[in-house]
């Protein structure tokens, strides 16, 4: 029974361990029950394939336009609803979705890394993206080359907290 | 019926050596006919294939003049090092005496001495870059433009060993913080990546022409599809003198010099 603290100290520091990843979710962020609350673009009302897909897949559709257009010079997309767009993530996807206040936001609550297409791919200028999400930036773009720090960026103007997403490849 | 054991060995060499002479003469006929009723496979012909032709005469016209390097650094986001280890180039120039040391003939160098001649990827009709590469992330394309897959890459630089030309650049540092001023329609390339000039083929994707080409201000860089006897760098080609660059390795540049 003189072992009884170094057991209970063991235990302590087991539960905290195992337990670990539940409590860095929850500082980094917040809430877990809550959902995140997207930007959703305010100039369109339909993206290039119906909701459910391009929540479940749109992976695999960008994997997709990659290969696409870098192997085999099809730019062109055909949408379900027979609109066409250009298969490009600079102007078509980013041209409505904003990167900090759309992908990052869920890819954060989700836990899953951001994936390194942001080390080469650029976010279009200012004014290209969202009208909404203009209103949220009130800070000036910064200089070209600069690092830039989107995270912090976001949790000072929307309260949203410090995006927990691990840099790959930058 | 009795057999002898000169005459089980007779017969059996005769039947062995019918059977063959069968097996022979359908392998032979059945050849032959199969040749006759398959049509002959075809090469098809390219009927595009891109390239460039530099008129040196106008280019030297304006020396210091880099209007070219200048677009094509703008137009595709390429760093700008100041140790030259590091540097990334797609479109540069040397020195007319180390481009081709082949015309040197005692007397060239005063005329051609010091002219720097603009130098880019020759998309190779048979590119030693496409050969080596382990991933195929560059590789050719039908109209002949030598591309590369940057997601593809992985930095294993067999490529820049295989290019007589030189004429691929590796990325020893994140190149981001080294671009003057970011273009967002092209990608940047990331830390770990070979890059080299890719004819512009985003902006023939748009009709366009390279950005070297439109950048010249005489007009100096002729683009056009080689495959075309009447396009343009073929007019040139058939009136003037043309080389290209190391030709005796049997790569096929498309980039030809007018000297």
């Amino acid at each position: 029974m003189r072992d009884r603290i170094w057991i209970v100290a063991g235990l302590a520091v087991f539960v905290a361990l195992i337990t670990a990843p539940f409590w860095r979710a929850r500082r980094d962020v917040g809430d877990l029950a809550k959902l995140p609350v997207l930007t959703l673009p305010a100039n369109q009302t339909q993206c290039v394939a119906p909701v459910a897909y391009m929540r479940a897949s749109h992976m695999k559709l960008l994997m997709a336009w990659r290969y696409q257009v870098v192997r085999e010079d099809e730019r062109k997309y055909v949408a379900f609803n027979g609109k066409v767009y250009q298969k490009n993530l600079t102007e078509t996807c980013l041209g409505c979705h904003n990167k900090e206040q759309f992908c990052d936001r869920c890819h954060a609550y989700a836990g899953v890394p951001s994936p390194y297409c942001w080390s080469c791919h650029n976010q279009p200028q200012a004014g290209a993206s969202a009208v909404s999400a203009a209103a949220l930036q009130p800070q000036a773009q910064p200089a070209p080359g600069a690092r830039r720090s989107p995270d912090r960026l976001l949790s000072r103007m929307s309260g949203w907290p410090v995006s927990p997403v691990p840099r790959r490849a930058q | 019926m009795k057999i002898t054991r000169k005459d089980f060995l007779r017969l059996t060499g005769l039947s062995f050596l019918a059977a063959g002479t069968i097996e022979a003469t359908h392998a032979i006929a059945g050849r032959s006919a199969a040749q006759e009723s398959a049509p002959r496979k075809e090469t098809p012909s390219q009927t595009v294939r891109w390239g460039m032709v530099v008129d040196l005469r106008k280019c030297r016209k304006d020396s210091g003049c880099d209007a070219c390097i200048q677009a094509c650094d703008s137009a595709h986001n390429i760093p700008q090092f100041s140790n030259p280890k590091h540097q990334v180039k797609w479109i540069w120039t040397q020195p007319y005496e180390t481009v081709f040391p082949f015309i040197q003939n005692g007397y060239a160098e005063q005329t051609d001495a010091g002219i720097q001649v603009p130098l880019m990827c020759n998309h190779c009709a048979d590119p030693p870059c496409v050969r080596v590469c382990p991933t195929q992330a560059t590789w050719k394309r039908a109209d002949g433009i030598v591309m590369m897959d940057w997601h593809r890459c992985i930095g294993c630089r067999y490529c820049m060993a295989a290019c007589p030309y030189g004429s691929r650049s590796f990325n020893w540092l994140d190149p981001r913080p080294h671009i003057p001023h970011i273009n967002p329609d092209f990608p940047t390339r990331t830390k770990g990546v070979v890059e080299k000039c890719n004819f512009c083929e985003e902006r023939l994707a748009q009709g366009q022409r390279p950005a070297c080409v439109d950048a010249c201000p005489e007009k100096a860089l002729v683009f056009g599809n080689l495959a075309d006897p009447n396009s343009e760098p073929r007019q040139l080609l058939r009136e003037r003198f043309a080389v290209q660059r190391e030709p005796e390795l049997g790569t096929g540049p498309s980039v030809y010099y007018l000297v």
